[in-house]
């Protein structure tokens, strides 16, 4: 068993992670930050699956960074400002993201009557990362930044219902699919310029 | 040998060799036309769990193969829903070349089938959400050509079916508590609930609808017909296995509602929403929302499962003559997108190419339940049955068919508004020509003789036993 300090210290990662996806206007931090989400996503998932899974889990996210970092670094130019320069835009994106902190701890504090299977520290980290993840794809029209906030939000998803389900099958599927987002993502940012068939 | 690696590996890994080999456009055309139907023809032929003798040789085909620790099953009551699977299949490969709908659809297309007919022979059944999700992420590459501007809807797609499958499964995991202990009513109100957003998600149910019109807007039509018609339909298939296995869920008033309101709600807002358009591609996805909605409320009438399975022909040969006509008209006006489908450039289009508007009418016509077409017996029965429900709620679907009727009216004005005199002439190339008129004579006989077809199709439904009695 993992112990509380490693999982809370694993919440502050994701929660600090996640909100640097939502700020920053460098695609490469951005991707930077998504692959140093998943050993938060490790240590979370850890306390319920084997190793090996959660190691699974680890990897496949780290090469949805890679993926979606090749993808930029071939894109065409104009992909690579996340946002248009506005300049209170950080601020309103860090307004937001406190808001939706507060929303999340109400929500875990009150999620222990239908999900008390699921310790607090774990439950917190699912849900930070489920709602900065859907916080993210409510702001942004630019590809990385949507498959990084669906990926952020799946693996939300993913450690609440780790705790549920440890079938093989399911975590190769969940592995599958985040590397599926990464591949349609990278597909999208790079189709533009490809040579039409 | 087992079914799922006839029905399943063979289609998945012929798409995927295919895929390399795409540069031979007609060629991957055909064969991937040609594997459906061999495989169609190997779901209706051969039988599951009996002896085969080929000449000197002789197996048995198992019902399960076991991957990762799972079951993949597919029974012999099964088999004429891949008879239909792959017929539907066929007939969408058969005119990717005639439409232009790129090189990636065929192959990328029998991989969604083979992830599709996963999903159905998948046991735990509700891992199939997985397995959608992944079907899902196959098709955008057909729906998003390369060397094209991605739009907003491709991304909206892919984020609102992204959505749905977390909440299936952990509906799952919630109907698994409901059975252990039914008598609790709010264990049961959350199963429902979270069943439903996934619906609402994945079936693109108001008011998570909004990318239908916007990917129809902007994407090859022949690519959202045919990613319009199947995922649907597949994903209302898994609905059909909750509803199967769950007596309470089919049984239960609020959630019978809460479906035919969903339903209600498309036919009406599609139908409504598609008359005010003026872009054909707009009207081809709301008509599909319309489809959607019919389906839904398939689910909630006496005989609906058999309901179910008989709208599939008239909406495949609608949707597919439909969207073949819309991808006829990009093609011959220019290749440069799909703007050319407003009504301000297709002004006089009917006296240039008789025969596609003529095909895009009876389509429209079809999908709206004009008497006579494929559309109008499956529409008859189904107002029938709702009527005996609640009038209103079949008045209200009827509107619906009304705004898609009007839809219509107003395209066949734009097809023949001429500024000045305009000679009649045929443009169209043979081959569309003569798919549209085999399309428009299949529409009509089958909205002549729905006999030939609905106990067929009706059959289908025995996968269902407890909805289907």
């Amino acid at each position: 068993m993992t112990s509380e300090p490693v999982l809370i210290g694993a919440v502050i990662l994701v929660s600090l992670t996640s909100m640097l996806i939502l700020l920053v206007r460098d695609w490469r931090y951005c991707v930077s930050a998504l692959a140093v989400q998943y050993i938060g996503v490790f240590f979370l998932v850890f306390p319920s699956w084997p190793v090996e899974m959660a190691v699974a889990k680890m990897v496949a996210g780290w090469m949805a960074g890679a993926i979606l970092g090749i993808a930029m670094a071939t894109s065409s130019s104009s992909w690579h400002e996340l946002d248009q320069p506005a300049r209170f835009g950080p601020l309103f994106r860090l307004l937001a993201a406190l808001i939706v902190a507060l929303t999340v701890t109400s929500l875990v504090l009150h999620s222990e009557t239908w999900l008390s299977m699921i310790n607090l520290p774990t439950r917190w980290g699912s849900f930070v990362l489920i709602s900065f993840g859907l916080l993210q794809l409510s702001l942004t029209t630019h590809p990385l930044r949507i498959f990084t906030g669906l990926l952020t939000s799946l693996s939300g998803f993913e450690i609440l219902y780790a705790a549920l389900e440890m079938s093989t099958l399911v975590t190769g599927l969940l592995a599958g699919i985040t590397l599926g987002l990464a591949l349609v993502g990278a597909y999208i940012l790079v189709a533009p310029s490809m040579e039409s068939t | 040998m087992s079914s799922a690696l006839i029905w399943i590996i063979v289609p998945g890994i012929s798409g995927i060799i295919l895929y390399f080999f795409r540069r031979w456009y007609r060629t991957t055309v055909a064969c991937g036309t040609v594997i459906m139907l061999l495989l169609a023809g190997a779901a209706w032929k051969i039988h599951i769990d009996e002896l085969i003798k080929i000449g000197p040789w002789s197996m048995t085909i198992h019902e399960s193969l076991v991957i990762l620790g799972r079951q993949f099953t597919l029974t012999p009551s099964q088999q004429p829903l891949l008879v239909a699977i792959f017929m539907l299949m066929a007939f969408w490969f058969a005119l990717v070349y005639v439409a232009d709908s790129g090189r990636m659809y065929v192959p990328l297309g029998m991989v969604v089938g083979a992830l599709l007919i996963a999903a159905i022979a998948v046991e735990p059944f509700l891992y199939a959400a997985l397995l959608i999700e992944l079907a899902v992420l196959v098709c955008v590459p057909i729906l998003a050509q390369p060397g094209h501007p991605i739009g907003k809807g491709v991304l909206r797609f892919i984020i609102f079916q992204s959505f749905g499958f977390p909440f299936i499964l952990f509906s799952g995991w919630l109907l698994a508590g409901v059975q252990a202990s039914p008598e609790e009513l709010l264990l049961m109100t959350r199963a429902s609930l979270t069943l439903g957003f996934g619906f609402l998600f994945l079936l693109a149910i108001f008011p998570f609808h909004t990318w239908i019109p916007m990917l129809a807007e902007e994407s090859h039509p022949y690519a959202v017909g045919f990613v319009l018609v199947i995922l649907p339909w597949m994903v209302s298939l898994l609905g059909l296995g909750f509803m199967d296995r769950y007596l309470w869920l089919r049984t239960s008033v609020p959630v019978i509602n809460m479906v035919q309101l969903g339903g209600v709600m498309m036919v009406l807002i599609g139908g409504i929403w598609s008359a005010f358009q003026h872009h054909l591609g707009r009207i081809l996805g709301y008509a599909c929302m319309v489809e959607i909605g019919f389906s839904l409320l398939s689910m909630t009438v006496s005989n609906g499962a058999q309901l179910f399975f008989t709208l599939l022909l008239p909406r495949g040969l609608a949707i597919g003559v439909w969207a073949l006509a819309l991808s006829t008209i990009i093609r011959t006006k220019s290749n440069t997108g799909t703007d050319q489908l407003r009504f301000s450039a297709i002004q006089g289009a009917a006296r240039q190419m008789p025969i596609v508007s003529t095909g895009l009418l009876v389509a429209n016509f079809s999908v709206a339940g004009l008497p006579l077409l494929a559309g109008f017996p499956s529409r008859l029965a189904l107002w029938s049955d709702l009527t005996s429900q609640s009038l209103l709620l079949a008045i209200i679907t009827m509107l619906g068919s009304v705004g898609l009727f009007i839809s219509g009216i107003r395209t066949l004005r734009a097809l023949l508004m001429v500024d000045q005199d305009q000679n009649w002439s045929i443009q169209e190339r043979t081959s569309v020509a003569l798919f549209l008129i085999i399309g428009m004579v299949l529409i009509v006989l089958a909205g002549l003789l729905p006999n030939w077809f609905s106990p067929t199709l009706a059959q289908i439904s025995q996968i269902f036993p407890n909805i289907a009695r």
